[in-house]
């Protein structure tokens, strides 16, 4: 409350300080003339400019060097995965082109403003068009835009082709407020999915009648082979999300009743991420503060899949730790997952198949194991990912 | 019957001699609107004071829309900060934990970026921009006593009203306004189980804007006959200010757009009420499976965007209009390329209704479709360029006038230049896969539309203030809050490239969540602080509009710039009816400055013999 009446005190008092101002110039002005005081103000603003020409300049030069490293292409923010390169040198590129036109047009707008300012005794001369520069000047930019059109487009019907060559398949569903993720297991096909079978035990609505859903997994993190295709199927189950994986330059929205995909190959492991990071100072900081000798920020890097669709009030917060390993270090990791189906439904009421053989039951198994897959919890998920 | 005081102006003399006798006054009705206080300033329909109602709403919502933005911008920037002296304003929004400290609730954080983007784009740079001028400048720049239909144009501006006020009720609606963005996808902004602000909020959201659209297609199909049908006497269309065609460009992109929209609106609105499923399909919402399907979210994507586009050209051609006619002016030379000035306005009219799909790379759309919407996008690129080069040019050679309107257009250039190269970024898709829905989008619509339509109504407002209120706006103030807002706004939206670049997105809470996205803490308390800076100086605006109104310098001399166009050739204060006596007549393009060893020949003066170069 003592603030808010501050707030309103502080204003009081600059509105009262700008009528002053006010006041103060308007008399001012009339007693040294209309005339007078154009001229007097004109030279000044002319002259800021200039000035602002030269401030801006440096600012826009000062902040990129200062910010560097996040251009993308640049220091630890490369691409690392092989689409993501080409994406870069596309920006880097456009980057060139309108850098060029951003200081050629604001030295000439600058310029010709102090320039040109009104003198005494010097008129201003009646130019009305120039047909030939006009056409130079609309040729100039069409021809640089059909040169980033013709990048682009190469960049963009290779980057989007669906691929032919084998792949590793997985899912992502966006819901309020998390992903989950679903890999197809040993037979490598997804099971089909139905979403008004959704229910407490079964987050996507996995058919449990259609065996490809039995081997099933529902990791509570994405785990990658280097170097190997992956395509991901992005799927939503309520609300508009994206499929955001920042560092691999992949971004597709998840569209409920409408599967997406986008397909990339991952290139730098996790391990050699953090190697390259490891290069720079601002990684070189431990990375919980509290914490001065525990891990430096290289050495805890993870990459991390986002949503990046407004998608309610905990959109901020749809977090998944991405890791990208050696082919070994995967398939170890993937014998280690259970299938969902085994652990949670297998002969439970919603199992269909309840009572019955399967041809996949393993002799010992009998009960459901510990549970995997975890449900939308905002603070869970801020939780360290267990390594 | 010449009713102006005093020795007749050369221009009033002119018109006397040449002008075109309409039998204004013989009518006896000249004045019928303005019986009374209520019907001459509040359900007037003198096009001049339903400008200064659109300006001065604009005004309201501006600040409005601004205070918004500086409660969500101390979340981004101090997150950590104690916020419970808001809570007397935001209520139950703040929530104060044990210790006292209090916080911004994520869920009206989201209500808060919605007003915000909604307020701004369709309030402020729609109505308050395209409303103000287009009514100012339309009847008194053609030569007309006023709109084709005033009433039209009353009920224009009271339908925008209307939509004000029940976007204002949203506000106070005990689950929050909209909250799913200004552009509004379903199925979020469907389900109110998917989000508060989707209830009750969403329902407003929608018959506000519906009302808003109504206001925008009679103000539009009135400024489209009222250029086609009103214009003087020797007022062909090659020799309308640039300020009208694009007012009449912009109108004709409203009427065409604006209807789509509105059918967007309704086919959410059906499937909010009736169980439809336009825009549903296979969602699992609530703890429960919604009958719905066979829809597709991406269609209302389409509707929107088939608006959303021209909408931005529709926010930024009365701007460009007005800095091209202020640049002209204040350099004291012509336009440079008039023609080319309207050809290009008329090309990037005509595809800004074939890019709407630039919006929805990553959207799910078939990836061959983009390959149309990148060529078309990035050929817009060429006409914008062509502007630039020739405001540019204008200045080349002039001898330029540093006032608050001039310094505005000047400024509007540099940040249109900003703003557009980084429109180039996004519109190549590949490149758009990672900056879409990050900081670098919200850097390249703010400063190219944002900033630089609000640049070009600050521009405006300094330049006709006089025809406004026959008063001076204080320039002192003006140039403090010009240099401060163009440093100031750079402060705060250039940055935001750099953010985007590292691929921060937005809409985004808080951003600790991702170790990829919290690096920034001192550059987002930099531009908070500057917002915050930026604020204030926009209250010196208001201040000093106010004031001028009332004590400001009074114009003595009808035409105070010597410019040539035919608004500064009506008496100060004019009446309704604009003109005393008989219409003023033109003979001339409106952009005769310099020529022949003259400052200028005013657009009522006939061609002499000698003259060199006549267009
Ligand atoms: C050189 C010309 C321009 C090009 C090529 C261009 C391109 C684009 C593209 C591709 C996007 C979508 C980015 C994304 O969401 O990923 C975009 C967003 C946007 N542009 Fe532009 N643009 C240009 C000029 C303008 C102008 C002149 C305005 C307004 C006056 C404008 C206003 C906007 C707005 C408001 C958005 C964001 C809408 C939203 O997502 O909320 N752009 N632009
Ligand atoms: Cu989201
Ligand atoms: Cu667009």
């Amino acid at each position: 409350m003592n603030s808010l009446l501050g707030f309103v005190l502080i204003s009081v008092l600059i509105l009262i300080v700008i009528v002053q101002i006010a006041r103060v110039t308007e008399l001012a002005g009339i007693r040294r003339g209309d005339k007078e005081t154009q001229k007097l103000t004109n030279k000044r603003n002319a002259n800021y400019m200039m000035w602002f020409l030269a401030g801006f300049m440096i600012f826009c030069v000062v902040s990129a060097l200062h910010y560097k490293n996040y251009f993308l292409g640049y220091g630890p923010h490369t691409a690392a995965s092989s689409h993501g390169k080409l994406i870069d040198s596309l920006f880097n590129t456009t980057l060139f082109f309108t850098g060029i036109v951003f200081v050629a047009t604001h030295i000439a707008l600058f310029y010709f403003s102090w320039k040109y300012k009104e003198e005494e005794g010097v008129k201003a001369e009646y130019i009305a068009h120039d047909t030939r520069l006009e056409i130079i000047w609309t040729a100039i930019p069409a021809v640089v835009m059909a040169i980033l059109v013709v990048f682009g487009l190469s960049a963009w019907n290779e980057i989007m082709a669906d691929t032919e060559d084998e792949f590793i398949e997985i899912e992502a569903t966006g819901y309020q407020f998390a992903w989950h993720l679903r890999y197809p297991g040993s037979d490598n096909l997804l099971g089909t999915r139905n979403y008004k079978m959704i229910d407490g035990s079964n987050p996507i609505g996995q058919d449990w009648e259609d065996i490809k859903n039995h081997d099933d997994l529902h990791p509570g993190e994405i785990v990658l082979p280097v170097g190997e295709k992956v395509r991901v199927r992005i799927t939503a189950r309520d609300v508009l999300h994206n499929f955001y994986l920042p560092h691999f330059r992949v971004k597709m929205d998840a569209v409920p009743g409408m599967p997406t995909y986008f397909v990339f190959t991952p290139e730098v492991t996790t391990e050699q991420y953090r190697e390259n990071l490891k290069e720079y100072e601002e990684y070189q900081v431990p990375a919980d503060l509290e914490d001065p000798e525990g891990p430096q920020k290289w050495e805890v890097f993870n990459y991390e899949l986002a949503c990046a669709e407004l998608c309610g009030k905990g959109h901020f917060s749809m977090k998944r730790i991405v890791k990208i390993v050696e082919r070994d270090v995967y398939d170890e990791w993937l014998k280690e997952q259970q299938p969902y189906y085994m652990t949670s439904i297998r002969n439970t009421d919603a199992d269909p198949f309840k009572g019955q053989k399967l041809a996949s039951d393993s002799p010992e198994e009998e009960a459901p194991a510990e549970e995997v897959s975890e449900d939308a919890d905002i603070v869970a998920m801020n939780a360290e990912s267990a390594e | 019957m010449v009713i102006s005081k005093g020795i007749p102006t050369y221009e009033e003399k002119l018109i006397e001699e040449l002008g075109y006798d309409d039998h204004f006054h013989d009518h006896h009705d000249g004045d019928k609107f303005s019986a009374n206080f209520i019907n001459t300033y509040i359900f007037s329909m003198d096009h001049k004071i339903i400008a200064k109602q659109f300006l001065i709403t604009g005004m309201f919502w501006a600040i409005i829309g601004a205070l918004m933005s500086l409660v969500f911008r101390l979340q981004l920037g101090f997150p950590e900060a104690d916020m419970a002296w808001l809570k007397p304003v935001l209520g139950k929004w703040i929530t104060v934990n044990a210790e006292g400290l209090g916080a911004l609730s994520n869920q009206f954080y989201y209500a808060l970026v919605t007003m915000h983007g909604t307020i701004i784009v369709f309030f402020v740079l729609t109505a308050g921009l395209s409303g103000t001028f287009s009514n100012l400048l339309i009847p008194l720049q053609i030569g007309a006593r006023d709109m084709a239909s005033p009433l039209l144009n009353m009920l224009s501006y009271w339908f925008f009203f209307l939509a004000g006020t029940l976007m204002f009720y949203s506000l106070f609606l005990s689950t929050g306004p909209f909250s799913g963005g200004w552009t509004a996808y379903p199925p979020l902004s469907v389900l109110p189980q998917a989000s508060d602000g989707s209830g009750a909020g969403m329902t407003f959201w929608t018959i506000s804007l519906v009302f808003f659209v109504v206001s925008v297609l009679l103000g539009g199909v009135n400024y489209i006959t009222t250029v086609l049908n009103l214009r003087t006497k020797g007022m062909t269309m090659w020799r309308m200010p640039l300020t009208i065609w694009a007012f009449f460009i912009t109108a004709i992109i409203g009427l065409l757009s604006f209807p789509v929209l509105v059918s967007g609106f309704f086919l959410l609105m059906f499937d909010r009420t009736m169980n439809t499923s336009f825009f549903l399909n296979e969602i699992f919402v609530g703890g429960e499976a919604l009958q719905q399907v066979g829809g597709s979210p991406i269609l209302y994507q389409h509707l929107f965007w088939f608006l959303g586009h021209p909408e931005v050209y529709i926010i930024i051609l009365p701007a460009m209009g007005i800095v091209s006619e202020v640049l002209s002016v204040h350099a004291k030379k012509p336009i440079f390329g008039y023609k080319a000035m309207v050809f290009s306005m008329l090309a990037i009219a005509f595809l800004s209704f074939i890019v709407w799909a630039h919006h929805m790379f990553m959207s799910g759309v078939n990836p061959f479709i983009s390959n149309f919407f990148v060529i078309f996008t990035l050929i817009i690129a060429v006409p914008s360029a062509v502007k630039v080069f020739n405001w540019i040019s204008t200045l080349y050679k002039g001898s330029i006038r540093f006032n608050s309107a001039m310094l505005f257009a000047i400024g509007f250039v540099s940040m249109f230049i900003s703003g557009g190269l980084t429109g180039i970024f996004l519109g190549n898709s590949a490149i758009d896969i990672q900056l879409h829905d990050t900081y670098f989008v919200v850097a390249h619509f703010h400063i190219v539309m944002g900033v630089a339509a609000f640049f070009g109504m600050f521009s405006g407002v300094y330049h006709w203030f006089p025809k406004m209120y026959g008063r001076f706006m204080n320039e002192t103030l003006g140039k403090i809050h010009f240099w401060g807002t163009m440093i100031g706004a750079y402060a705060v939206f250039w940055p935001m490239h750099y953010i985007g670049m590292a691929g921060v997105p937005r809409r985004y809470y808080r951003f600790d969540t991702f170790d990829s996205f919290s690096q920034f803490g001192e550059l987002n308390k930099f531009i908070t602080v500057a917002a915050i800076i930026v604020f204030f100086l926009q209250v010196v605006f208001v201040v000093n509009f106010f004031y001028s109104i009332w004590k400001g310098r009074k114009q003595t001399v009808a035409n105070p710039y010597d410019a040539s166009t035919i608004e500064w050739t009506t008496p100060i204060n004019a009446g309704h009816g604009n003109w005393p006596g008989k219409l003023p007549t033109v003979q001339r393009w409106p952009y005769d400055y310099g020529k022949d060893g003259r400052e200028f020949y005013p657009q009522v003066e006939p061609v002499g013999e000698e003259e060199s170069e006549v267009h």
